[in-house]
């Protein structure tokens, strides 16, 4: 199916629908006084094309727009994905103190811009559609990093990222450049066909795939691209770190997979993939991503601050992420997906905690959650060791199964030594997740610390992830059936 | 009722979790009621379970099998031979009475018995779970609980011994679960299940492996596969060099909690290896298990009982005699002897009887004088004649005294042992007189000699008390005199064991 432009319409609601509350969102801040009416709006927004994305399962796939996007059930994976984020983190936004003096109208318009530009990354089928994407995803993260007034942590880190940003997609461009001046062609299927027929100069096209990889490598967070996660994460405000968590991710995550698998390899007849013979990517790959996993684990054990040291584990988790890369089969990427959506639950719950004690008591370092457990907020803190401990990968929760997956992939394709690199990591993390636990429960709370307590739309929202967490952990069937229905391509 | 027997053994404790969850946070006492009323029901059906089990057949009994996730062949799969009823049994008690020795727990008492009732389920789900996932699953379950009782209900260095308690056994569980992953992935079709992987234990082959820096020793998979999940219950053991969590997490944990590390946690060591790496990988076995094994238990008896003698902390010493005790049965299992083997796992149960007795002593102890210094006491015995009586039977039984069953199991142990490796028996058998030396040691500084004017009114032992300590030790007498009572359970399962390896020992 290859639709024109008015044709492709049908089957472009949920874009618009989040479109339009974009604009209906700015003007509505004009006319209101109460600004609560904006997270309602926004989150109303969200649902209905979160709807409207459910709706399209079940529709014939293929190009839209001339090919520039395409619509697959993988695409509309990574469109729930940010939607659910988005969701989320307006429910967080909603009660959290940090953002009050932030111009909400902007504040909630960017952040679904945002994610209106992860739904084109996901789906985008052109080059230059890719890097139009990648970059609204970029800018809206910048501003919404630099989004609190005076403060200077906040705007520092705003400048860091876009400075990073700029450098890894000026490489990312001009590896795209390479890509066109050997295949001809910005179409992932017409690049697909000319490297499958052609003879292609395979080290060129390995410079030109690094280059891309940095692009992006900076979006998921690889080493040596994490410089500037760290600064962002602990400046940003916590909800919109909590986005740029796991949304901005996810979204790193499916452009990288739709530009090295149906773009660049071909689908073998085993589920495996046959991408660029000749060439040592595996062990190219594998290497990024035991660097990186050990990078983010060694220089996470001493942080002090929570949002620090989750950005660092979040590099951690981008390691392990890639383990599904490494492997070049269905099993890898499945597991990549099962992954994202467990890190999304229990990522945005441990932030979610951090939320809770930052607005009764302002404080983000790890000394503020001394004795939490004694301070009226024993249900926080037994939430957040669940969500610390299944980022660990502890069974019975939810992160042990997006690991067991990975391990499982890695292992199946005997890339033993992978495996073993990544449980020591798994073990070296327990150190510094199990140090907040410590804090959290077994030391005593000064006097001088505040009671912590929370509102019901916050406790309601832990509920319903640290629930989630546990019963992922240990009925995943139909998790695991989704992933795997999600993970369909259109090709041709 | 009886279809599900295990089943009900494994997750009334949870259930009990739950409603302890809903009780109100300073009802205290009705809080430790309910946790002993939701243990009760496993012991009666364990002693239900000894009643009904079948000894002359060498197979599984009371199996339980469900899909739980049929996508990848996991099962809920539950079942009990003659290896793990006396571990099933041994488990139901000591929870049950690790209860009662709770009971002077004030400190978030809603809390600690929460996590003792989700603890006692991951132990009980370990000894009957017959998928490797699910085993994995209760394998790590028992973790976090036993975190946290070390680190919030400790002594004074608990959240170190909590933490590296944490960390030994992870990165040991972790080895463990590639080594499960790799197996699953040798297996055809797909499965966890252990009977299969069992059944196909020929298949496993010994290639090397690739992108795997360490080939030099000449190992191929199945040597890989054995060592990730040998290292993953020598820790738990813990076999030396993996011990040194045991010292710092016995003496920090509360009493109970010591109670069940010894009496169950290091069980799971030596159950893990007979039941999955035994049967499962018989050709590694045979390689590495055969003198290897027996040295490192015979190492783990000098070393335990040498370091026990060295301690002054009461606690202390009767943990590195703990070390010690489980070196007889690595020896015993070791040897691939009817008697080495049957005496490897009787000498678990009576681990588990005796050490919890010796557990429980010293909390009793610790209560009234607020310090564990073995130099500290003395003369004891005129100032409470009924705690000394107790405690000369469990030092007694546990030095391996005639008529107590201790002495059974390391006889056994020690004759099974003799038929293949002498001098490592020899060596081995020297414990026994370090064990005399250090408890006879040990007696005579805390119970005998002058009465120490500071403890002259220490209040005799009471009737709780007793009533943790009384069971146990009418199990170690009766045991001392007829040992069959578990020994016929054990043994035809374990002489099926036996065959599958002995084929592969050159």
């Amino acid at each position: 199916m290859d639709l024109s432009n008015l044709e492709s319409l049908q089957f472009f609601y949920p874009e618009f629908v989040l479109a339009g509350t974009i604009l209906f969102l700015i003007v509505l801040d004009l006319i209101v006084a109460d600004k609560r009416w904006l997270a309602a709006c926004a989150f109303l927004g969200c649902l209905l094309s979160l709807w409207a994305t459910l709706d399209l399962y079940g529709s014939p796939e293929g190009w839209l727009f001339h090919r520039m996007i395409v619509l697959d059930n993988f695409s509309l994976f990574f469109k729930v994905i940010p939607l659910v984020a988005a969701l989320l983190v307006i429910w967080i936004s909603f009660g959290c103190r940090e953002i009050r003096e932030i111009h909400l109208g902007e504040y909630y318009a960017i952040l679904l811009t945002s994610s209106l530009g992860m739904f084109f990354m996901a789906s985008s089928s052109n080059l230059l559609m890719a890097y139009l994407s990648l970059e609204l995803v970029s800018l809206t993260s910048y501003i919404l990093t630099g989004s609190l007034p005076r403060n200077r942590r906040s705007s520092e880190a705003a400048l860091k990222y876009l400075i990073y940003g700029g450098v890894a997609s000026g490489t990312m461009i001009y590896g795209m450049s390479w890509v066109f001046g050997i295949t001809g062609s910005l179409d992932y299927a017409r690049i697909s066909e000319v490297l499958a027929h052609a003879q292609v100069n395979r080290l060129s096209l390995f410079i030109a795939f690094v280059l891309i990889l940095a692009g992006f490598g900076y979006k998921v967070v690889f080493v040596p691209f994490h410089m500037w996660s760290p600064d962002v994460y602990q400046g940003a405000p916590t909800p919109i770190t909590a986005f740029l968590s796991v949304g901005s991710n996810a979204a790193g995550v499916a452009i990288m997979i739709r530009f090295f698998f149906p773009a660049v390899s071909r689908l073998g007849d085993q589920g495996n993939w046959l991408f660029l013979t000749g060439v040592e990517w595996p062990h190219f790959l594998l290497f990024l991503s035991m660097v990186t996993m050990t990078v983010g684990n060694l220089c996470a054990l001493n942080q002090q601050n929570v949002k620090r040291l989750l950005a660092y584990s979040g590099i951690a988790h981008a390691g392990y992420i890639l383990m599904g890369l490494v492997v070049l089969n269905n099993e890898g990427l499945k597991a990549m997906l099962l992954y994202i959506v467990v890190y999304l639950i229990m990522n945005v719950g441990a932030f979610l905690v951090v939320v809770i004690v930052a607005n009764a008591t302002g404080r983000e370092d790890i000394e503020g959650y001394r004795g939490l457990a004694w301070r009226g907020a024993a249900i926080p803190a037994v939430c957040m060791a669940i969500f610390l401990f299944s980022l660990t990968g502890l069974p019975p929760l939810a992160g042990f199964v997006g690991k067991f997956f990975l391990f499982a992939a890695a292992i199946r394709e005997e890339f033993y030594f992978l495996a073993v690199v990544a449980i020591i990591n798994s073990v070296i993390s327990l150190y510094y997740y199990a140090g907040i636990v410590k804090t959290m429960f077994m030391d005593q709370p000064n006097p001088a610390d505040q009671k912590v307590d929370m509102s019901a739309n916050e406790s309601a929202l832990l509920g319903v992830l640290s629930s989630l967490t546990v019963v992922f952990g240990v009925y995943w069937g139909p998790l695991v059936r989704y992933t795997s229905e999600s993970l369909r391509f259109f090709l041709k | 009722m009886t279809d599900h027997v295990l089943t009900y053994m494994t997750f009334f404790p949870l259930a009990g979790m739950g409603v302890v969850l809903l009780l109100p946070r300073e009802r205290h006492d009705l809080i430790r009621w309910v946790s002993a009323l939701f243990t009760l029901p496993p012991l009666l059906l364990a002693v239900w379970l000894y009643g009904h089990f079948d000894p002359t057949k060498p197979g599984l009994q009371f199996i339980e099998k469900f899909r739980w996730i049929p996508d990848y062949n996991i099962a809920y799969f539950v079942g009990v031979d003659g290896l793990s009823i006396s571990m099933v049994l041994l488990t139901a008690l000591l929870c049950f009475l690790c209860i009662f020795a709770s009971w002077g727990i004030d400190k978030a008492v809603k809390g600690y018995f929460a996590l003792f009732l989700l603890l006692d389920t991951g132990m009980m789900g370990v000894f009957v779970a017959l998928d490797f996932f699910l085993f994995y699953i209760f394998w790590e379950l028992m973790l976090l609980p036993m975190y946290f009782l070390i680190g919030i209900w400790g002594g004074p260095r608990r959240e170190y011994a909590a933490i590296k308690f944490f960390l030994y056994t992870l990165l040991g569980s972790v080895l463990m679960l590639l080594a499960i992953l790799a197996l699953y992935f040798s297996s055809e079709p797909y499965t966890f299940d252990m009977t299969v992987l069992i059944a196909q234990n020929t298949k496993y082959g010994t290639a090397a492996l690739p992108f795997w820096p360490f080939d030099r020793l000449g190992w191929g998979f199945q040597h890989v596969v054995w060592m990730a999940l040998f290292i993953g219950f020598a820790i738990k053991i813990p076999a030396f060099p993996f011990h040194t969590w045991l010292p710092d997490a016995h003496v920090e944990a509360p009493t109970a909690i010591s109670v069940i590390l010894a009496g169950v946690l290091l069980k799971m060591g030596t159950y893990g290896i007979m039941r999955i790496n035994f049967p499962m990988l018989p050709a590694a076995t045979a390689e590495l298990a055969y003198y290897f094994l027996a040295a490192l238990g015979t190492w783990n008896i000098i070393y335990g009982a040498l370091c026990a003698m060295a301690q002054t902390d009461f606690k202390k010493l009767v943990a590195y005699s703990s070390v010690s005790h489980m070196g007889y049965v690595m020896l015993g299992m070791a040897s691939f002897t009817s008697q080495g083997i049957n005496g490897a796992v009787l000498q678990m149960f009576n681990h588990g009887t005796i050490t919890g007795m010796l557990f429980l002593m010293v909390g009793v102890i610790y209560d009234r004088a607020h310090h564990r210094e073995v130099d500290g006491f003395g003369g004891l015995a005129a100032v409470m004649p009924v705690y000394t009586g107790v405690s000369a039977l469990a030092l007694f039984a546990s030095m391996g005294l005639p008529g107590l069953s201790g002495f059974i199991s390391e006889v056994l142990v020690l004759l099974g042992a003799w038929q293949k490796y002498p001098i490592l028996t020899v060596l081995g058998a020297s414990g026994v007189v370090l064990t005399a030396g250090y408890f006879l040691w040990t007696i005579q500084r805390v119970f005998l000699g002058p009465v120490n004017e500071k403890y002259k009114t220490l209040p005799e032992i009471n009737g709780r008390e007793l009533f943790t300590l009384v069971p146990l030790g009418i199990i170690v007498i009766i045991l001392g005199v007829y040992p069959n009572a578990i020994l016929d359970l054990l043994r035809s399962s374990l002489d099926e064991l036996n065959r599958t390896v002995i084929p592969y020992l050159s």
